[in-house]
């Protein structure tokens, strides 16, 4: 396959982004964009205490205010047993609160009313009275005996535990631990945030009386997941549901999950018949959709004197929330933690977690992530320069001891991952060769002799992306393949339908690359259709950075399939024998006669006006792709800091990232995936954090307290490649839209440890706030 | 978000505007910029039945030097104040204050006037105002008055204007001798109201302090000015010792709460730092004016 | 309340409530929906447009208060269907993703390019940090405003010789 610049446009090539011509004009199509004749406007009420019993709600004057048409309580919902629906990992949740509110923000009810602002007029008007319970928002306490029960409302269920998980062989690694000369350890606590996409969430509803159809216009990067959901959830008959969605303002993983707003605004339009809006505010979207991390985290990683790692073990407690709502693969209760062994060659581990539902907000998705891999390579990568400054060696030559080794790959992990390919030293050799490592450790050493603190921080991140295959990976039940269905028209243009959603990440021209590098039509005539559900084939959706390596495979594999036809159509045309024909770019020729050729174009017309006898007509098909395993790209990244010891303010000096994520479909547009998580990255490190108060008050529920960084915080970054392709991947492709948040917190977090710790701070958790900088030198000064 | 319904005037007189705000004072608010006043109201935190738009009464946004004073128009912009040439030159304290609150888009709306009287402990003009003695004029049924800026603040969103009032005009006594100011902010983020804030004004002759100003943000109920800090500035040769004394009394001044910005022990840390790195700023400038002259 | 205000070059009256923000106002009430709201507290800066030239958060403004004023949004950028050069700019360095937070950054960079026709790195992430975006990281949007700023020097000078 070839990579460079070809006038079809196809892979490698960093062609501009098709979709841009209409945003740059103002012309996208998000969902608050939509408007319907006869459509109405739904605010929700939500509950200001995290654990109530629901002791009476008034809504007579809310009704009865001009303009509204409805009010929604539990109960109205509950009387068409719509109060409670499925999550993604198989527990319940309720729409809107019946029995009692469990976290704060909860839903109470919601009114339809004939404009936004009257609806939120009527909400004032709602009258509810609580009784309060105690409130638990620490899941260590939340696990303890005689822990107020929050799910009381499920049968079996008698504590606050929601599930437990191991992974590894513990007998194995208590052995190792038994003979290790070094053991280093480090409880650190992963801190809830939020996705935040600048979009929020929202849905136009819009059911049809006469013809029972529903179509919901949603912000959904799983379409079709959620059509089924939908259909369980609502008992509509799925042929009848259309999930469309518009335009989406960023996803991040937010928009993965079934929201109870979706469901109320769905079941509005059905009671009312008319088309209902409803659009999450921010403070809703933070404080009731869902969240991410949330891990307590312990581990111990085992060393010989050498530097040499024997064994890891990790203890988990995760904060799922009062329901568990994480939209992750069933078998794996703990997401893909047990990646947690990283880039090391790691003899054995083992993986101990649990999970505990608390008063705060469901959630637990996959926020730029692969399922919880964000935590676990946080968590070694932090142990591992602990553990360099423990045994007196440099962080970076203790990795380079201990890297899975090039000719180690395919590399089976000691919890079970088979990884694919990588060279990890080196991704970290040309990262600490651009950054100038020696002589900043050199100047770093000069400037403490100062008085003034630089520090150097080090992540060199494994992830996998890429789920399923299908036999390991489901969610909900639904089996974690995807899929491309091709139609090449006869002048030689296509339209590719695929399941999967862009959320800004650029479907629409990358996926056109990879066909006009497997088919030879120029991108240009290739039109990327998804998140149509009665248009597109079935997928499972955007998030986890399966995309690419999933329907990019899909994509690859059906358009080889239509080549593969258009060989016997040309052999028809060329009147020879299809072996003797070879493939260039976009034209079959004669091998030895070069200027005896067809192109695809011709092909496709062929398909059908003149196909060969016998031959069934056309140039389309589909392909479900189920991949054998997944991707794992890599990477290394390095940040060095300054540290304003008077008042633990940090600035980043420069940010080196080395990236390797395979074959580049569009290089501009992976770049600018990494630039985005690389600043989630920093923004997780440096200040996003949901919080909250004993009441379980969440602070952090609007962007004056959950803090995004503008352009001005934000660092200036140096981003670099190399490329290993995946051995399985039809084009050797990996995914990369979250590379950069899973391995860039460790390397910001361990910049600034590395600047205060000849002062004597070995952690300091995220967010990394100039306070608790501040605080930490203190603390060590005592 | 969505405001509830209130009744909206815009006159272009400020007599007018007194005439409406006398009408229902209680129930009134005064439009500025809006950028505080609007976002109480899309959260209905705040449901005033009528809105008086002042931005349309010609003359509030003067800004200019007459009698011993800079005067500044209610209305003038944070924008307005970080750009004019004037302040630039004689009022390093406003010049450095004004680019460092909010954002650049709030800083087009957002007015000096509005700022004070909205009485927001971790506002920053109060504490810059507080550094350089201003006065506050208001305007109300019965006449003008001069409130002395440390009168004005009286606590948390509470000022002594009456609620029939409005604020015209603040007025910056001139710098005398050689002079130089700062104002310190620590932020979280650009837009974030400050964790800590200091304002710095020094007045040299020679090297002697003849007036030392300071005002603190965010560390109290209140804008704080640390008098005691002040008074052993004054009169006293510059020296870091003076300067490290000075901040330890203007930490002591602070009384600050912890919070999710810090605890209350670092807040005064961080106004003992920056007092410190204020005033050795406010000398260099200072000194650097009188080798000027 | 009757506003009279210019929309976009073109005179538009209407009857609004007092309480209705400005950033409503265009969007339901003149289908201008490039215009976008991303937050509850003025925090993101997705809702700016230009008044009188002045990029202003379009929802922490009352309709009302535009009356007799002239707004720009990013449907008024574009003359003629010929794309503005920050329009082409933003396409050109992936100045954008998910796009929501585009026509802000355009409309501020409008108005900084009126008042700084060079501006530095420095400048420009100074001028938009009342706007956040998600999904850049901002680097390719300074980028496009660098090259906006070129391009359309570079008119003026073709202009000005011409
Ligand atoms: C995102 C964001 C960040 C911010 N960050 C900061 C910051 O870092 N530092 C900071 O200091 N401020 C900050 N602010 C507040 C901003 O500076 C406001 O502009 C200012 O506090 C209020 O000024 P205004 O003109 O907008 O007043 P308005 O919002 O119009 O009014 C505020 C209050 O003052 C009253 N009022 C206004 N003018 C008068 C008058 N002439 N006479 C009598 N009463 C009057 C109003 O009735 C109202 O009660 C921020 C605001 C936002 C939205
Ligand atoms: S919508 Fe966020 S600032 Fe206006
Ligand atoms: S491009 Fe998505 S928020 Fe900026």
């Amino acid at each position: 396959m070839s990579t460079t610049e070809s006038h079809v446009h196809g892979i490698g090539q960093s062609i501009k982004r098709k979709e841009d011509d209409r945003f740059i004009r103002g012309k996208g199509t998000y969902v608050d964009d939509i408007s319907l004749p006869g459509m109405l406007h739904m605010a929700i009420l939500r509950s200001p205490l995290a654990h109530a019993k629901l002791v009476s709600i008034d809504t007579t004057a809310a009704a009865a205010l001009d303009g509204v048409v409805a009010v929604i309580t539990g109960a109205d919902l509950a009387a068409h047993n719509l109060a409670w629906m499925p999550t993604l990992s198989g527990d319940t949740q309720a729409v809107f609160v019946t029995d009692k509110v469990r976290f704060q923000g909860q839903e109470v009810a919601a009114v339809v009313a004939e404009s936004a602002y009257v609806a939120y007029d009527a909400l004032d008007l709602i009258e509810v009275e609580y009784d309060p319970l105690d409130v638990i928002v620490d899941p260590r306490k939340a696990l303890e005996a005689g822990a107020p029960l929050i799910r009381d409302e499920k049968e079996d269920q008698t504590d606050n535990r929601c599930y437990h998980w191991e992974s590894g062989d513990k007998g194995a690694t208590d052995a190792a631990f038994a003979k290790a000369a070094v053991v280093v350890s480090l409880d650190t606590h992963y801190p809830r945030c939020h996705p935040a996409p600048l979009e929020t969430c929202g849905i136009v509803a819009d059911v049809n009386p006469a013809t029972g159809k529903a179509t919901l216009h949603l912000t959904s990067q799983a379409p079709h997941a959620h059509r089924t959901l939908f259909a369980i959830v609502a008992g509509l008959p799925e042929q009848n549901i259309q999930i469309k969605t518009p335009d989406i303002g960023g996803g991040f993983g937010n928009k993965v999950p079934i929201y109870p707003g979706y469901v109320a605004a769905t079941a509005a339009s059905l009671l009312i018949g008319r088309p209902v809006k409803w659009i999450e505010s921010r403070s809703e979207n933070l404080i009731s959709t869902g969240f991410a991390r949330d891990f307590h985290m312990s581990g111990d990683l085992a060393l010989d004197n050498d530097g040499k790692m024997l064994a890891l073990r990790v203890k988990l407690v995760s904060d799922n929330g009062a329901f568990f709502a994480d939209a992750q693969p069933t078998k794996f209760r703990a997401g893909l933690f047990h990646i947690v062994t990283g880039s090391y060659d790691m003899p054995v581990a083992h993986i101990e977690a649990d999970g505990a539902y608390t008063n705060k907000a469901p959630g637990g998705v996959a926020y730029r992530c692969s399922f919880r891999v964000t935590e676990a390579s946080y968590l070694i990568e932090r142990l591992v320069q602990n553990a360099a400054y423990e045994l007196g060696t440099d962080p970076a030559a203790l990795r380079f001891k201990n890297f899975i080794k090039p000719e180690q790959f395919p590399y089976k992990s000691a919890t079970g991952f088979e990884y694919d390919s990588g060279d990890y030293p080196r991704a970290l050799e040309l990262a600490l060769e651009q950054l100038g490592y020696n002589q900043l450790r050199q100047e770093q050493k000069k400037l403490r002799e100062e008085g003034k603190l630089l520090g150097i921080g080090i992540a060199s991140f494994t992830e996998v992306v890429g789920a399923g295959k299908s036999k390991e990976y489901d969610i909900a039940g639904l089996k974690m393949f995807d899929s491309a269905e091709l139609r090449v028209h006869p002048t030689g243009k296509a339209i590719l339908k695929i399941g999967v959603q862009t959320q800004g990440q650029g479907h629409e021209t990358t996926f056109a690359q990879i066909v006009a590098s497997e088919l030879g039509i120029p991108s240009e005539d290739v039109v990327v259709q998804y998140g149509d559900t009665d248009n597109v084939p079935y997928g499972l959706g955007t998030y986890a950075s399966r995309s690419t390596p999933v329907a990019g495979a899909a994509t690859a594999v059906i358009a080889r399939k239509l080549r593969e036809k258009g060989r016997t159509l040309a052999a028809h045309l060329l009147e020879v024998s299809e072996e003797d024909l070879e493939w260039e770019t976009d034209h079959f020729s004669v091998k030895g006669a070069p200027d005896k050729k067809v192109s695809i174009q011709d092909v496709a017309f062929a398909a059908y006006t003149n196909m060969p006898d016998g031959m069934e007509p056309g140039l389309e098909g589909v392909h479900y792709y189920d991949p054998p395993n997944m991707t794992y790209p890599f990477g290394s990244y390095l940040v060095a800091v300054e540290v304003d010891e008077g008042t633990g303010e940090w600035k980043v000096r420069r940010m080196v990232a080395v990236d390797d994520c395979g074959v580049r479909i569009n290089p501009m547009i992976v770049e600018g995936q990494i630039h985005g998580g690389l600043t989630e990255g920093y923004a997780i490190a440096a200040m996003q954090l949901i919080d909250f108060d004993e009441e379980g008050n969440c602070i952090g529920g609007n962007f004056t307290d959950y803090l995004i960084p503008t352009a001005w915080e934000t660092p200036h970054f140096e981003t670099h490649e190399t490329v290993t392709p995946s051995p399985h991947h039809p084009i050797g492709a990996k995914g990369v839209g979250e590379s950069a948040t899973v391995g860039s917190p460790a390397a910001y977090v361990n910049a600034v440890v590395d600047a205060v710790r000849h002062l004597g701070v070995t952690n300091i958790d995220m967010p990394v706030t100039s306070a608790k900088v501040w605080q930490a030198i203190q603390d060590a000064k005592t | 978000m969505f405001p509830s319904r209130f009744d909206y005037s815009a006159p272009d007189s400020l007599d007018e505007a007194l005439a409406t705000l006398g009408q229902r004072a209680d129930e009134t608010k005064v439009l500025a910029g809006g950028q505080s006043l609007i976002p109480l109201l899309k959260l209905r935190f705040a449901a005033p039945a009528t809105l008086v738009d002042i931005n349309r009464i010609p003359g509030l946004d003067v800004l200019e030097e007459s009698n011993g004073h800079l005067r500044i128009g209610t209305l003038a912009r944070h924008n307005q104040l970080a750009a004019d040439s004037l302040v630039g030159r004689r009022y390093p304290t406003i010049a450095s204050a004004a680019p460092q609150i909010a954002d650049p888009l709030v800083r087009n709306l957002g007015t000096i006037g509005g700022s004070l009287a909205h009485g927001d402990p971790a506002g920053d003009w109060g504490s810059v105002m507080l550094a350089l003695n201003a006065e506050v004029v208001v305007r109300g049924p019965t006449g003008e008055r001069r409130i002395p800026i440390d009168d004005f603040l009286v606590d948390i969103f509470t000022t002594s204007l009456n609620e029939d009032e409005i604020v015209t005009e603040v007025l910056v006594p001139q710098p005398e001798g050689s002079f130089g100011g700062a104002y310190l902010k620590l932020e979280r983020k650009v837009g974030d109201f400050a964790t800590v804030g200091v304002a710095v004004h020094l007045e040299l002759d020679g090297d002697t302090i003849a007036r030392a100003g300071l005002g603190l943000t965010a560390v109290g109920s209140r804008n704080i000015k640390p008098t005691n800090a002040e008074n052993a500035l004054g009169g006293n040769k510059c020296s870091d010792e003076l300067f490290a004394e000075a901040a330890r009394l203007a930490a002591e001044a602070a009384d600050p709460v912890s919070d999710v910005r810090g605890p209350a022990t670092y807040k005064r840390a961080v106004v003992e730092a920056y007092v410190k790195r204020g005033l050795a700023e406010a000398r260099d400038q200072a000194r650097a004016r009188a080798g000027r002259t | 309340m009757d506003i009279n205000v210019t929309v976009n070059s073109k005179p538009t009256s209407a009857d609004v409530e007092p309480r209705r923000l400005l950033v409503h106002w265009l969007r339901d009430d003149l289908r201008l929906t490039a215009t976008h709201v991303g937050c509850d507290t003025t925090s993101c800066g997705a809702c700016t447009v230009l008044v009188d030239g002045t990029p202003i958060k379009s929802c922490t403004l009352l309709a009302v208060q535009a009356n007799g004023r002239e707004v720009t949004t990013v449907e008024g950028l574009a003359t003629n269907g010929q794309l503005h050069p920050i329009q082409a700019a933003f396409k050109e360095e992936h100045g954008l993703q998910c796009g929501f937070c585009t026509p802000g950054m355009m409309m501020v960079t409008a108005a900084l390019l009126e008042k700084n026709e060079d501006p530095s790195e420095e400048d420009i992430r100074w001028a938009i940090s009342g706007n956040i975006c998600r999904c850049t990281g901002y680097q390719n949007i300074v980028k496009s405003v660098e090259l906006a700023a070129g391009q359309i020097k570079a008119e003026r000078a073709d202009a000005t010789t011409a």
